[in-house]
């Protein structure tokens, strides 16, 4: 064994990839990461072909035509007409269930006799067929004095999205890292790594190995999704979103990092895995109050306005201000900023509590003594 | 750096001067000072709580202390030099999932080896200390004894410069013991320092050029073995004859510690006594042995802690 090539101490960039490395593949190797992650991706798949299948948007209704009835339902984008000899051969496809009901013409309407004014008759077999009455009927038009910018149906959509997301993968990834700082802790393993590398180069590999999981897991069930839609022919309703996606992402990476700081700040506290739900539990605060925030309050601008600039809640209100048409051009900068900020805090504190802790076995280390050191 | 008290400075060897270490009002280390010098295998022993731990924390840095100084080569230590140190802590752990060699070679590349390279360390080590076959299985499958084999092998697959183990000996049996034995032995030969604590004295007594004892938190005794033998060994002599050493009572400045039919331990006040013991014995015809009883370090260890 001799020293002549020993080779010199990594840099702080390779450490760090090093453990982001290892983190990704033993979290890729645990059969309980890929069975969540296979389930979540099935709900997906099945949220959007359930919705296909219920939904609204499915072919148009079929309605047998007979004679010139065939043109008033022309200009139907509704219906489809199926053309038949007559009456009698509209109901024999009404009773088959082929159509859903017979527009034939109004007996007198060539004598300029008629009574109905669109001058057809709508049979249906045993209720009024009100989609093709519906699609049939005249309106008079409307005119709104205040139009809503976004329908609050989708805005409310929207919301839920970001806020589940953000809630999800939060949450999700949080405990992973928590559990895997503990895992160290636990099995005392930490301490042939602080002898090797620094605790920074070990919370940061930490923290990156598992915002690359949790962007990669989000991204694979968005390119799911919208395939998952586009296969099952449903139009996206991706338009006048790609903005407050964009700064979504944004706002998302910095945002996780500070969180993924704060728990593994606070899970290396403890020694053991059972003890990690509770001393977690206010940062997992942190991350639910913005979701039910955002779900409850979507509507309501002042507490919209106050949530995109608390750090906490800004990856998911600020989005939804942006998508929504709420924010000046300069507001998502802003809290950008403040976040940033934020999360240099948060990880500096959240470095020392680690550094602070993590040799320390047995009893939760108190919040005071991992400050101080 | 001025030398340590009692410890003359030599190129090449790591130093403890004055080390002190606190929790809260008790005193853990008070101004510890001893020396491992490169190639040299120190054995460091002493008592449950005597500070061997903390001491092993600080010279890893892994553990702050609260004064004195660790040099290697008579320079402080860095955190880059720390890096090249090799490092079984007492509190074992390795990563239970994952498998021997992969973490052997992961630990390796921490330390900044390339992967070939430190798949070639790693191999060559684990096959040595008898993992070969376990190579692919994860450390928790693995036995209590053969988990230990594979702590050894992630604090010296990066070829340290400096060693040290804490209790690398607890858990194995005699044969893993003189597997160990022979991987640390070859370590030191290559001028590496080795410190490593240990509660089987006996293997320490066979095994280290050095040694340190810690009591309470001082350094109750340092040296070589020899050194520590004359100083703190016993001054007795043993003496089996094939008759009866009854005789043996009645001798001028000679006074029997022990004493049974032909088998006695006796101190003599001066060298001439001692001579004429066994001058008498050889007159009497009936020496079977004659020779300087053999102080054993547990011997030594109580009488220096006590």
């Amino acid at each position: 064994m001799s020293g002549a090539n020993r080779p010199t101490a990594p840099s702080f960039v390779d450490s760090v990839s090093l453990i982001a490395g290892r983190e990704i593949t033993m979290r890729l190797r645990s059969k309980a990461f890929l069975i969540s992650t296979g389930v979540l991706m099935l709900a997906v798949l099945a949220s959007v072909v359930l919705g296909s299948l219920f939904g609204g948007q499915s072919e148009p209704t079929k309605v047998a035509v007979v004679g010139t009835a065939a043109d008033a339902v022309a200009d139907s984008d509704a219906l489809e007409a199926v053309p038949v000899d007559d009456e009698a051969a509209g109901e024999q496809l009404l009773r088959d269930g082929e159509v859903d009901a017979i527009v034939v013409p109004e007996p007198g309407a060539h004598q300029g006799q008629t009574v109905d004014p669109l001058g057809i008759t709508v049979i249906g077999l045993d209720q009024t067929p009100t989609g093709v009455v519906q699609a049939l009927s005249v309106h008079p038009s409307v005119e709104l004095l205040d139009p809503a910018a976004v329908d609050p149906g989708l805005a409310y959509l929207v919301a839920f999205g970001f806020g589940i997301v953000f809630f999800m993968s939060a949450l999700t990834f949080g405990t992973t890292i928590a559990q895997s700082v503990v895992e160290e802790k636990q099995t005392r393993v930490v301490e042939i790594l602080l002898s090797t590398v620094s605790a920074r180069a070990l919370l940061t590999g930490k923290v990156i190995g598992n915002s690359v999981l949790a962007f990669g897991q989000i991204l694979a069930i968005a390119v799911l999704a919208i395939l998952g839609l586009m296969l099952t022919g449903q139009k996206v309703l991706l338009g006048g979103l790609g903005g407050s996606v964009t700064w979504f992402v944004v706002f998302f990476a910095i945002g996780f990092v500070m969180l993924a700081a704060l728990f593994a700040a606070t899970a290396a506290m403890v020694s053991r895995s059972e003890d990690i739900g509770s001393v977690t539990t206010p940062v997992t605060m942190l991350v639910m109050i913005p979701y039910f925030l955002v779900v409850f309050f979507f509507d309501d601008p002042t507490v919209l306005g106050i949530m995109s600039y608390v750090p906490f809640s800004a990856p998911v209100g600020m989005p939804v201000r942006i998508f929504l048409g709420h924010a000046e051009w300069w507001e998502p900068i802003v809290s950008l900023v403040i976040l940033v900020a934020t999360t240099a805090l948060a990880v500096a504190i959240g470095e020392r509590i680690y550094r602070n802790s993590l040799l320390k076995t047995g009893a939760r280390v108190p919040l005071a003594e991992a400050l101080r050191g | 750096m001025p030398p340590a008290r009692g410890h003359p400075y030599r190129e090449g060897m790591l130093e403890l001067h004055d080390v002190t270490k606190r929790y809260g009002e008790r005193l853990a280390l008070d101004a510890v000072s001893f020396s491992v010098g490169d190639g040299r295998l120190t054995g460091f022993v002493g008592g449950n709580g005597a500070g061997k731990t903390t001491t092993m924390r600080i010279v890893l840095g892994v553990l702050a202390s609260d004064g004195g100084t660790v040099t290697l080569d008579g320079e402080p230590v860095t955190a880059t030099d720390r890096r090249r140190f090799g490092y079984m802590p007492e509190e074992r752990g390795l990563y239970p999932k994952m498998r021997v060699l992969e973490q052997t070679v992961y630990l390796a590349r921490l330390h900044g080896w390339s992967t070939e390279a430190a798949t070639r360390n790693a191999v060559e080590l684990l096959e040595r200390l008898g993992l070969g076959e376990r190579q692919g299985d994860t450390i928790e499958s693995l036995s209590l004894g053969n988990q230990q084999r594979a702590q050894i092998a992630a604090a010296l697959v990066h070829r340290p410069e400096v060693l040290v183990l804490d209790e690398p000996f607890s858990g194995l049996d005699p044969m893993a013991v003189e597997t160990v034995q022979a991987v640390l032995a070859d370590v030191a030969a290559t001028g590496v320092p080795v410190l490593f604590s240990s509660h089987q004295l006996d293997i320490v007594e066979r095994l280290c050029d050095d040694l340190v004892i810690i009591a309470n938190g001082r350094i109750a005794a340092s040296g070589t073995r020899d050194e520590l033998r004359t100083a703190h060994g016993s001054e007795r002599w043993e003496l089996l004859t094939s008759g009866d050493l009854g005789w043996l009572r009645e001798r001028p400045g000679i006074e029997v510690a022990d004493f049974d039919g032909g088998w006695a331990v006796f101190e003599a006040d001066s060298d001439a006594s001692r001579q004429s013991v066994l001058a008498e014995a050889v007159s009497r015809g009936e020496v079977v042995s004659f020779s300087r009883e053999h102080t054993t370090l547990a011997q030594i260890f109580k009488e220096v802690v006590r």
